[in-house]
């Protein structure tokens, strides 16, 4: 399930449905993003998310085939947030449902590193001091290339 | 007329997010549209950062690619979400 709106996420109920819909899978891996309240230059009032449907959606879609290519899974469900959001909010909320632990980790943070490095969205931070549009740190793209496949001869 | 769009910082320096335009004949790729609008709007090399990604009709593609058939053209900066 994928799901890309100004509404808000509610995670606990998110993950309450989840558990329903993967009635049976063993092992149940989320994650939930929320807006820090701290920036560099300042705390943070709001946080806006600009997408590019359906783009941002046919993305996320692969990133999620991909997952389910490369780990045996049952059920994938990512929700993310556009629009403008305060601190504390709920961004982005990651479930992944498989027979095993391993499979349901490995799956999330690979789609995280997804969502954080290569999903198309720009995020606005705006603070005391102004507006700042924020791109992914240099970490970011290191913890992405983790998933890199490597070439075989 | 073409649909350009401007996302993230870009549309700081462009002033919008979307505009309708007429695109002259002979600004053939996606490459001299960049610099085309990079003059336009005095960007002073903004839109020609590599890092700012080209999509023509919801597609990435390279400067060398023509943009005739294009309806809708996305300037992109570096994406990212979470």
């Amino acid at each position: 399930m994928l799901r890309v709106s100004a509404d808000p996420i509610d995670a606990s109920e998110a993950l309450k449905q989840f558990e329903q819909s993967a009635k049976g899978a063993g092992a149940i891996v989320t994650f939930s993003g929320q807006v820090r309240p701290q920036a560099n230059s300042g705390k943070v009032e709001t946080l806006h998310l600009q997408a590019y449907s359906p783009m941002t959606e046919t993305g996320i879609e692969s990133a999620i085939n991909e997952a389910k290519i490369r780990w045996s899974i049952d059920q994938i469900c990512v929700l993310h947030r556009i629009g403008d959001m305060a601190a504390g909010e709920t961004i982005v909320f990651v479930a992944t449902a498989s027979q095993h632990r391993r499979a349901a980790f490995e799956a999330a943070d690979f789609l995280m590193d997804y969502l954080k490095t290569e999903a198309v969205f720009w995020k606005k931070e705006g603070t005391a001091s102004g507006d700042q549009w924020i791109e992914p740190r240099a970490d970011d793209y290191v913890d992405a290339a983790r998933w890199a496949k490597k070439e075989t001869i | 007329m073409r649909k350009i769009l401007y996302f993230g910082r870009l549309s700081d320096i462009t002033g919008c997010q979307e505009e309708m335009l007429d695109i002259p004949s002979e600004i053939e790729t996606a490459g001299a549209l960049r610099k085309w609008l990079d003059d336009r709007f005095h960007a002073t090399g903004a839109l020609l950062d590599p890092t700012v990604r080209i999509a023509l009709d919801q597609e990435i593609i390279f400067d060398g690619t023509p943009i005739q058939s294009a309806n809708e053209i996305a300037f992109m900066p570096p994406v990212g979400g979470g």
